[in-house]
């Protein structure tokens, strides 16, 4: 009984260093997608973290799209990565080991995929953000995020 | 007990609290072998170190402030304001350097010569614990600074606990207290730099008590069975370490005052930016041989396993090592094999600063190979087929051969 009381006493302690109330109220945003031109792309803070919005051109959805997705890694369809295939919205944080991957700038290195590149670790994601070659193990995730009007979306 | 103090109040208060004649057995009497060479003096080189960074590191924390805001700045104001704030630092971050050199000897030292053999398999598995919470320590207190590789190295680190299937990820947001680096963490780090230090003198505690246990071993590496074989250990060691202090300070003191920065990286004197990674993250040197195993493997969670059981696989060297002579001087092939460890501790060091591509990745994969095999088929093995040398019953053998 004791033990199960004092393991019950140490909780407040543990909990105490999970996300305070304030770090979880910041939790949504809302970004305005009319001035990113096509083929280019605005990186946006959420929680902290990097958000890559990519104004996707017709090449890039069609390479994203017919790639065969049995040979990936972390196989995912295309569509389901996106709402309108134009816009493509995902976390910015290589899934290896946290760095920020390149391919924002269009003179960025974009990678063997033309897409991003972790200069870390050297993984490869391809414009659709799904891993292609390195030690990264899973696609860069896709945030939650809704399409308020047509030109604006809300994260979170 | 032996009146040992003249001096009437000091022997009325260790009659009452006999921490005097406790530190008197440890420091004054304490019989230690006669024939320990200068490879010995990095235990106590590693105690003063740990001394003069907690010193080094108080005054720090009365000018540092743990906000993402002012701690990059707080460092410069340290660097520029505070009356030898520079100084002080400078003692702070190379210190970090040179007892993580001085411990490194000290643990190639017990390998050499067998010093984690019994009876003194508690004695190292201390210092292997001692050598994690150094780890732990060294990681926390490089964040602070706040900036470029401070950040991003606690990125890549704590992310290595994403690997744990299925709870990771709420445990990394536990650890940072949010959804990225940021001042919870920032302060979290800041507090438990302060702390663990302390816990280190703590288990240096329990490393000497267990050490006077049996004694320091020796370069001969047999019991010494004969009185004349052991001399108090002052005043020849004490002599002998403050010897070594000299020699200590005087590197010590090189690097502080002629190439603070040489062992550290430049980046580190950009403020952190959580949206800007640098093009080639790096750890600093002592963490690099450890560092190339994590990058050695294809697979994240496999990474990091393999890089916690390099350092894990310490802990049980006592039995892997089957064989019964303690020195190397008497084992002619381990010997051999012992240099060819230190040799590849070295490339996976070197390889470590590379980026893990093409011929370094490579490298780096036979290197972890061979740094596990050591341990795991080097050492039992040789403990049953190596023909080794006579050992002779005595330590005055040896010295009168010469």
């Amino acid at each position: 009984m004791s033990a199960i009381g004092a393991g019950l006493a140490v909780w407040p302690f543990i909990d105490s260093m999970n996300p305070s109330a304030d770090v979880l109220a910041t939790g949504v945003k809302e970004v305005n997608l009319d001035n990113i031109k096509k083929g280019s792309s605005i990186t946006v803070k959420w929680r902290g973290k990097p958000i890559f919005i990519k104004h996707r051109t017709d090449e890039e959805i069609k390479e994203a799209q017919e790639v065969n997705i049995n040979q990936l890694k972390d196989p995912q369809k295309d569509q389901d990565r996106v709402v309108h295939p134009e816009w493509l919205v995902i976390i910015g944080i290589c899934t290896h080991l946290g760095c920020i991957p390149s391919g924002q700038k269009n003179t960025d290195t974009k990678g063997d995929f033309n897409g991003w590149f972790c200069p870390c670790h050297g993984s490869h994601y391809d414009s659709s953000g799904r891993i292609r070659k390195g030690p990264a193990p899973k696609n860069l995730q896709v945030p939650k995020y809704t399409f308020i009007n047509k030109n604006k979306i809300r994260i979170g | 007990m032996v009146k040992k103090f003249k001096n009437k109040t000091l022997a009325w208060l260790d009659y009452r609290l006999p921490v005097f004649s406790v530190l008197h057995e440890a420091l004054v009497t304490h019989p230690t072998p006669r024939n320990l060479n200068y490879w010995w003096n990095f235990g106590s080189l590693a105690g003063i170190t740990l001394l003069i960074m907690i010193v080094s590191g108080l005054v720090l924390s009365m000018h540092y402030v743990p906000h993402v805001d002012h701690a990059f700045d707080s460092v410069e104001h340290i660097m520029r304001d505070v009356n030898y704030g520079w100084l002080i630092r400078y003692i702070h971050s190379v210190g970090a350097s040179m007892f993580f050199l001085i411990v490194y000897i000290h643990i190639a030292r017990g390998l050499y010569y067998g010093s984690y053999k019994s009876p003194r398999e508690v004695l190292w598995g201390l210092g292997i614990i001692i050598f994690m919470l150094m780890i732990a320590t060294s990681f926390l207190g490089y964040t602070l600074p706040w900036g470029q590789m401070s950040f991003w190295g606690a990125t890549v680190i704590t992310n290595i606990f994403t690997a744990i299937p299925l709870i990771g990820d709420n445990i990394i947001t536990w650890i940072w207290g949010g959804y990225s680096i940021d001042n919870p963490t920032l302060n979290r780090f800041y507090s438990l730099h302060f702390l663990i230090p302390f816990l280190i003198v703590g288990v240096v505690f329990f490393h000497i008590v267990a050490l006077h246990k049996f004694g320091s071993n020796n370069p001969v590496g047999i019991d010494l069975t004969n009185k004349k074989e052991k001399i108090p250990f002052h005043p020849y060691y004490t002599i002998k370490d403050l010897f070594g202090f000299g020699i200590f300070f005087t590197i010590f003191s090189l690097f502080i005052f002629f190439a603070p920065n040489v062992l550290g990286h430049p980046d580190n004197y950009i403020p952190a930016d959580p949206l800007v990674t640098p093009s080639h993250i790096v750890p600093e040197w002592y963490f690099l041989p450890f560092y190339a195993m994590l990058r050695a493997v294809p697979d994240k969670l496999l990474g990091v396993i393999v890089m916690l059981s390099s350092l894990f696989i310490l802990f049980i060297i006592p039995w892997l090592d089957t064989c019964k002579i303690r020195s190397s001087k008497f084992r002619p092939f381990y010997k051999q094999f012992y240099w060819i460890f230190i040799f590849n501790f070295f490339i996976l060091m070197w390889v470590g600063s590379k980026v893990p591509e093409g011929y370094f990745l490579i490298i780096s994969r036979i290197s972890t190979i061979y740094y596990f095999a050591h341990f795991l088929i080097v050492m039992p093995l040789l403990g049953k087929f190596e023909k080794t040398l006579p050992v002779p019953n005595n330590i005055f053998v040896i010295s009168q051969k010469k």
